[in-house]
């Protein structure tokens, strides 16, 4: 009788094809070999087609004018703009309505998220209603529901309706006044940022104190009052004035003011509306998350009301809330690409649109529009990377 | 004997009844006016409440013009719904331009459909496996040559006039039920131990993720001509089916690993030590506990799914929301003040109908299949 020796090196006794390693090469071999076979055959095929149609490939078109109208711009814009010029303007103007949707959004979101946890029945009912109904109609119809049945709804320019603050809607857009502030404006400025400055200063200085003493200081009141009380003085001192550029109804417009287009209003409604549905949620499930017993642990080491919700509760419901939501903005970043189904010039509509149907470079076009929406995404996932890391629970 | 402090001679007077803890005053006392600001909250949200309802009724049904009106009354001043309107096109919002001789070929679908998709809903109803075989598998086909014709001598109807209802419904029916396994092959992908699959796998849902679908659509409407051989065309409809399935799939992969990295290793060494390959592992042990988990996430998915279906337009297919935009813009006949307004509120009432439902039935299938926690 023999004996096997055991050990480490002894071989698995089993045929080459079901050795795992051996499968896993194979596996992967076909896999990449398919994969390699797939994007040959896609370049070749787009190679032929190419030439078949005499268009020409590269990003020289960058450098050319763009000849087409943008009717909203952050950056100065003509029609003998480059193309380059055009990009620019679009990602500005996602970032633009994204931004504003954003703290819009969040504001929103946060109250009806907390309204559905309200234990007043009537309040609680309204939010949930929100939340069903907003969430379960797609982006696109409650845009266009904002855009044709409501804004383009009313009355023309001659009939603007009046709202407060010599603020007028029309067909065309929400009037509001817009702001000059004069040269003394600049020192109010400097007072803001001294302001702030201040703020960080105080926290600072009252988390040392409390960690050396244990007393506290009301950070939150006291920077309040220094965040309004040092711009207005130095507004007062300074001297300057803000004046208000009325907007005016003339023969055939308004002029002046500040001229909201309906497309960026309606854009920004839509995104707002429906991305706080998803926000409410988001922070309902954070709270709720939050075991009960923490909340009684807090009463038992005697902290108050406040100090419970704001020691206990919320940091450890925002370490729940915090992935989730920062993917919520990252979809409305990526829901403002709607936009170019009603008109508003955002970077899908500027240079997936127009640009590519002017030089029919699609390639190159819709590369630099993904490049766009995936440097976001990136500059999203690793904030949220970093921001998992700082708050995971270390276990012992 | 010592003395006795004090003896009560006289009976104490009966207390009043405690506060009623069950009834309509004591359920308003506690949601309602518990305390001076809960009482604020609910003046507020009355108030709230008598200023937006009586309006919303009047718009839906007070002043709304009936399915049998006319264009006159809804051009009437403080005309509310048009019903009369969407009444009069709903064929175009159901089929669009599908010829009206054979609508017949797409009821016969909805209702093919309806008959093998309720009883998979119904958990009790036996069969499930023959069932889902149909459906699955024979109804797609069925489906097809019943719509697009070619056989039996039916009527060739090319899918660039499909429309309304009808293309909202086949997207999203063929993206769900495609989208769903792709999603699970993505996420054992990702989880992989071999690096190139992974990679492959992470790369693709990655970069999906990262880019609205709205350029997904473009790229497939715009580019998949190019990179297609010379002569070979890919039909509009196909073209917004890839499209939005490969976009959910690489969502649910997401989700379903989720579900995946909730399963305690412990499973996957039992499933090895009784023997079980890596394909048994997955499907007997693994997959079940893991897509239970995440029955909520998938269902959100479809939900989604079912929402985005609204942007195939960009591939030129008029879907639900499209019909009615487009009968909105060109119906000129029907045109008043909320005709437009009516149609959008028409379609936001379909795909809520549908969504809601989804959701609960999620809500549904959690609660029964929650056994592990049930005690």
């Amino acid at each position: 009788m023999t004996t096997r020796e055991l050990g480490h090196d002894a071989a698995p006794r089993v045929s080459f094809f079901n050795d795992p390693k051996i499968r896993g090469y194979i596996y992967q071999f076909v896999v990449a070999a398919i994969l390699v076979g797939f994007i040959a055959w896609i370049i070749g095929n787009t190679a032929a087609n190419l030439a078949a149609q005499n268009k020409t490939t590269g990003f020289d078109f960058l450098w050319k004018t763009a000849g087409f109208d943008i009717s909203f711009s952050l950056l100065p814009w003509t029609r003998a703009s480059y193309y380059w010029e055009a990009f620019l303007v679009g990602i500005l103007n996602t970032m633009l309505v994204a931004f504003i949707g954003i703290i819009f959004a969040t504001i929103l979101g946060f109250t009806i998220g907390i309204a559905r946890l309200s234990s007043n029945f009537i309040v609680s009912s309204l939010a949930t209603v929100y939340v069903e109904v907003i969430r379960n109609i797609p982006l696109l119809l409650q845009l266009f529901f904002w855009y044709f049945a409501v804004l383009k709804a009313m009355p023309a320019v001659r009939d603007s309706i009046m709202l407060p603050f010599d603020s007028f809607i029309n067909q065309r857009g929400i009037m509001v006044p817009r702001p000059i502030p004069d040269e003394q404006f600049g020192f109010t400025w400097i007072g803001i940022a001294l302001a702030i400055a201040a703020v960080i200063a105080l926290r600072i200085w009252a988390k040392r104190r409390l960690e050396a003493t244990g007393q506290r200081f009301p950070v939150f009141l006291t920077g309040l009052a220094i965040l309004i009380i040092v711009p207005t003085v130095v507004f007062a001192v300074s001297g300057a004035s803000v004046s208000f550029e009325i907007p005016v109804l003339e023969r055939f417009n308004f002029k002046g003011g500040l001229q909201i287009p309906p497309e960026f209003a309606a854009l920004l409604f839509g995104l707002t509306i429906y991305t706080a549905a998803f926000i409410a949620e988001t922070v309902r499930g954070g709270i709720q998350a939050v075991n009960h017993g923490q909340t009684e642990a807090a009463q038992s080491l005697g902290l108050k009301e406040n100090d419970r919700l704001r020691l206990v509760i919320i940091p450890q419901a925002m370490r729940v809330i915090i992935p989730p939501l920062t993917s919520q903005y990252l979809n409305l970043t990526k829901n403002s690409s709607l936009g170019a189904a009603i008109g508003y010039q955002e970077l899908f509509n500027v240079f997936g649109g127009t640009s590519l149907n002017q030089t029919g470079r699609a390639i190159e076009c819709i590369a630099m529009v993904m490049l766009v929406y995936l440097t976001f995404s990136l500059l999203t996932s690793m904030f949220m990377n970093w921001y998992n890391a700082r708050v995971a629970l270390v276990e012992r | 004997m010592t003395d006795i402090g004090f003896v009560r001679s006289d009976m104490v007077s009966a207390r009043p009844a405690p506060h009623r803890t069950t009834g309509a005053v004591a359920w308003a006392r506690k949601n309602l006016f518990s305390t001076p600001l809960d009482t604020g909250l609910t003046i507020l949200g009355l108030l709230f409440l008598a200023w937006i309802v009586p309006p919303l009724f009047g718009f839906f049904i007070g002043n709304a013009v009936g399915p049998n009106g006319t264009v006159e009354q809804c051009r009437m001043e403080n005309a509310g719904a048009c019903w009369a309107y969407i009444a009069a096109e709903m064929e175009f919002f159901i089929y669009g331009f599908y010829d009206i001789p054979e609508h017949w070929r797409p009821n016969i679908v909805f209702a093919l459909g309806a008959l093998l998709f309720v009883p998979l809903l119904i958990p009790k109803a036996p069969f499930k496996r023959t069932n889902a075989v149909l459906f699955i598998v024979v109804y797609p086909i069925v489906s097809y040559f019943l719509l697009a014709g070619g056989v039996f001598g039916l009527k060739v109807i090319p899918t660039e006039k499909w429309g309304g209802l009808l293309v909202t419904l086949i997207i999203s029916v063929i993206g769900i039920t495609l989208s769903f396994p792709l999603g699970v092959i993505l996420a054992l992908g990702r989880q992989s131990q071999l690096p190139i699959i992974k990679t492959v796998c992470v790369g693709f849902i990655e970069l999906i993720r990262a880019v609205p679908l709205i350029t997904i659509l473009f790229m497939a409407s715009i580019m998949l001509p190019l990179f297609m051989p010379q002569g070979m065309t890919v039909d509009k409809f196909l073209r917004a089916i890839v499209g939005v399935t490969l976009f959910t799939s690489a969502y649910m992969a997401e989700v379903v690993r989720g579900g995946l990295q909730a399963i305690p290793r412990g499973q996957y060494e039992a499933a090895s030590a009784l023997g079980l390959g890596y394909w048994k592992r997955m499907w007997f042990i693994i997959l079940p506990q893991a897509l239970k988990h995440v029955i909520p996430g998938i269902v959100n998915n479809f939900i989604s799914l079912f929402k985005d279906t609204s942007l195939v337009y960009i591939v030129g297919m008029k879907d639900l929301l499209e019909a009615v935009k487009t009968k909105n813009d060109t119906a000129l006949e029907w045109q008043s003040g909320n005709t437009a307004t009516t149609g959008y509120i028409f379609a936001a009432m379909v795909f809520w109908v549908f969504c809601f439902g989804m959701s609960r039935y999620s809500i549904y299938m959690e609660r029964r299949l929650n056994t592990g926690y049930k005690r």
